[in-house]
């Protein structure tokens, strides 16, 4: 599947006429209909639309928590339509970051025991696991707070760690659920900074929010409504962060 | 699920287990007291079954009994005002078996006399048993002071006596009895040896609370003093009997022998006794029926206590529900970030198992230790077999995974999506 006359990269994540239905009693909802969709490597999206227009089934969906109710989708190439229930486990803790809107860390587990949490179920948990959480936890700013609990933290400190952990795996896509949405402007501000860092070290990240500002920040925005895709705007911000990388 | 990896996750659930101490400690008791009662259960059953052979052996387990029996149907002889009534073995029985019977060491011949023994102002009512020297090989009893009784007195018919350990110290608390007289009846024995006394029985004859008590003279000055015809004293009417010989102790020379020749036996009685006055007593046989009702009860008892380590189990079930509901965030989480099935199962499954294996090792000590309290308590003698700890330890174990299984299956078939989302 190498394109090499397309000037997009290569695709990391592939919808092709997806579609979702759910069953609500005698009804059938089609929360994305047909929906097919390229996210590139690298790029920085942020998923827009009302409520009840299939961002979260997109989400689960592209987080491999759900499988289509026909259609194909693929990762890094891989139809994961057709897996079963531990493969896509197996994907989830391989290729997948995810970051959630009340940042889901598990209460019982200090800091750096939540970063590993990702590692825990790897079957081959790569060497010198605590010594990358370790450095994530220093990179996300709570390199002294190691053995917190995520009581213990505020809500920007919780979702740092939530960050971290999603980085741990190498995942090959970061997937956000409403990030900033429990979080005070100031303290979003912060987190949306960090994502845009990332970004910058060239991770595929995919945000999905209601917030025109949070959405205003991403690389290229997909906006749905009623499970199909209602506008696409492609480099809205002129990769300023590409370049400032270019210049350092 | 590798090595490491299970390790990791026996830690994470024995961490889950110590953040909710008082949950797991209660939860836990279950299994302990099922545990326990497992143990102690089989060894109260161990205990009586061992208690009660010890009781037999003590008639002998190469010996066949046969005892004279007063049958029902014998009334008066006539009407005249005082009743004779004759029944029960005699010399002919005797005879036959020592002559007839292949496998027969001996046969002793016993009488019983039923007169008060009396030394001082002191009396009692022991079994006064008329018989053979050899009485005392056949039984097994031992000998404390003296000796007991010799083929010269049976020759001289000497007026000498043999008291088992209980009439000795009831009649001579202060004092050896050897060369003492006691009176029996209306004669007066002198003491030549004691004997350990015989570990009672419920079938044994006499008052409760009499005792077995036994004191030993030879056959023939039993014979010579006493007669076949005794005057028994019952409920104000008097009444005489006349029996030959009160029991015959036939020695078998060896175990494979004792059911043939217990067989033959009752044969020959049967032809030879058509009132059916006498019983056949066979110390193995009965061992083995008390083997039979042991087993019996051991069964129930440790059914009863299996029940109870069920119902454990249930607890356990339900306190794991109840934690699997309320973590259903923490599994979407896991889930989400990578969890497979089986590992979500493992992780619930490790809480269960590691509360009934801790559960169930506290109740292996306890279980150990009760046969001491029931001894200190009840005065029951309790054995614990060397299997019964291993036995309710596994069926423990066993529990602990059967109790985790439904809850760690629900826990791992939760949609992560939904359990995500679950306040």
């Amino acid at each position: 599947m190498t394109r090499t006359d397309d000037p997009t990269p290569p695709p990391v994540a592939e919808l092709e006429r997806v579609t979702r239905t759910y069953r609500m009693g005698t009804n059938e909802v089609r929360a994305l209909d047909e929906l097919s969709f390229a996210f590139g490597r690298g790029e920085y999206w942020a998923v827009m639309g009302s409520s009840g227009s299939g961002k979260s089934t997109l989400l689960n969906l592209l987080g491999c928590l759900d499988r289509p109710s026909s259609g194909h989708y693929r990762i890094e190439g891989v139809d994961v339509s057709t897996l079963d229930d531990d493969q896509l486990s197996e994907i989830r803790s391989q290729k997948l970051g995810f970051v959630f809107q009340s940042y889901n860390l598990i209460a019982q587990l200090n800091v750096l025991e939540n970063i590993l949490v990702p590692l825990f179920y790897q079957d081959d948990p790569p060497p010198g696991a605590e010594q990358r959480a370790r450095g994530l936890a220093e990179r996300v700013g709570l390199g002294n707070r190691l053995d917190h609990r995520p009581m213990e933290l505020s809500g920007g400190q919780q979702q740092r760690v939530a960050i971290a952990r999603a980085l741990v795996n190498h995942p090959t896509l970061i997937l956000a659920d409403e990030a900033t949405g429990n979080l005070d402007s100031q303290t979003a501000q912060e987190i949306l900074a960090l994502l845009d860092e990332l970004h910058a070290e060239g991770r595929t990240i995919l945000i999905v929010t209601h917030e025109p500002d949070v959405g205003a920040r991403a690389q290229h925005v997909l906006r749905l409504k009623d499970g199909r895709i209602e506008t696409v705007v492609r480099d809205q911000n002129p990769a300023p962060t590409r370049r400032a990388l270019e210049v350092r | 699920m590798k090595g490491p990896s299970l390790l990791r996750t026996v830690r994470l659930g024995v961490s889950s287990l110590l953040l909710h101490k008082l949950r797991s400690l209660l939860t836990m008791l279950g299994v302990l007291f099922g545990v326990f009662a497992v143990i102690a259960m089989l060894a109260i059953g161990e205990g009586g079954r061992v208690e009660a052979i010890e009781r037999i052996r003590g008639l002998g387990t190469l010996n066949v009994l046969a005892r004279s029996v007063k049958p029902p149907e014998v009334f008066a002889t006539g009407q005249q005002a005082v009743r004779v009534v004759s029944y029960g073995l005699t010399e002919a029985d005797l005879a036959r078996v020592s002559a007839t019977f292949p496998g027969v060491r001996c046969v002793v011949p016993v009488r019983e006399i039923f007169e008060e023994v009396r030394h001082g102002d002191r009396a009692m009512n022991p079994r006064v048993l008329a018989t053979q020297p050899i009485y005392i090989d056949v039984t097994g009893r031992n000998v404390v002071e003296g000796r007991f009784l010799a083929e010269e007195d049976e020759r001289n018919v000497a007026n000498v006596c043999v008291l088992d350990y209980d009439v000795a110290r009831y009649l001579f608390p202060f004092e050896s009895p050897l060369g003492q007289e006691v009176k029996i009846g209306g004669d007066y024995f002198s003491v030549v040896g004691t004997v350990l006394p015989r570990v009672r029985q419920e079938s044994d004859p006499g008052k409760a609370g009499a005792g077995t008590a036994e004191i030993f003279i030879p056959l023939e000055t039993g014979r010579k003093w006493y007669g076949n015809v005794q005057v028994k004293i019952r409920a104000g009417s008097r009444e005489m009997e006349e029996v030959e010989l009160h029991e015959l102790v036939v020695a078998v020379d060896r175990q494979e022998n004792v059911m043939f020749v217990a067989d033959s036996v009752r044969e020959m009685l049967v032809r030879n006794h058509p009132n059916g006055d006498y019983e056949v007593r066979v110390p193995l046989e009965l061992i083995r029926e008390v083997e039979a009702q042991a087993r019996l009860w051991s069964f129930v008892l440790a059914a009863i206590a299996v029940i109870s380590l069920v119902v454990g189990g249930i607890g356990i079930t339900n306190v794991m529900l109840a934690t699997v509901t309320e973590r259903t965030r923490e599994i979407g989480i896991r889930r989400a970030l990578g969890a497979k099935r089986n590992q979500i199962v493992v992780q619930f499954l490790v809480e269960t198992v590691t509360l009934c294996i801790v559960g169930g090792l506290v109740g292996v000590a306890a279980g150990l230790l009760s046969p001491w309290v029931l001894e200190q308590v009840l005065h029951k003698r309790a054995i614990v077999t060397l299997n019964s700890p291993f036995l309710a330890f596994s069926i423990s174990v066993v529990i602990g995974v059967v109790a985790g299984l439904y809850p760690a299956w629900r826990a791992a078939n939760m949609d992560p999506v939904e359990a995500l989302r679950h306040e």
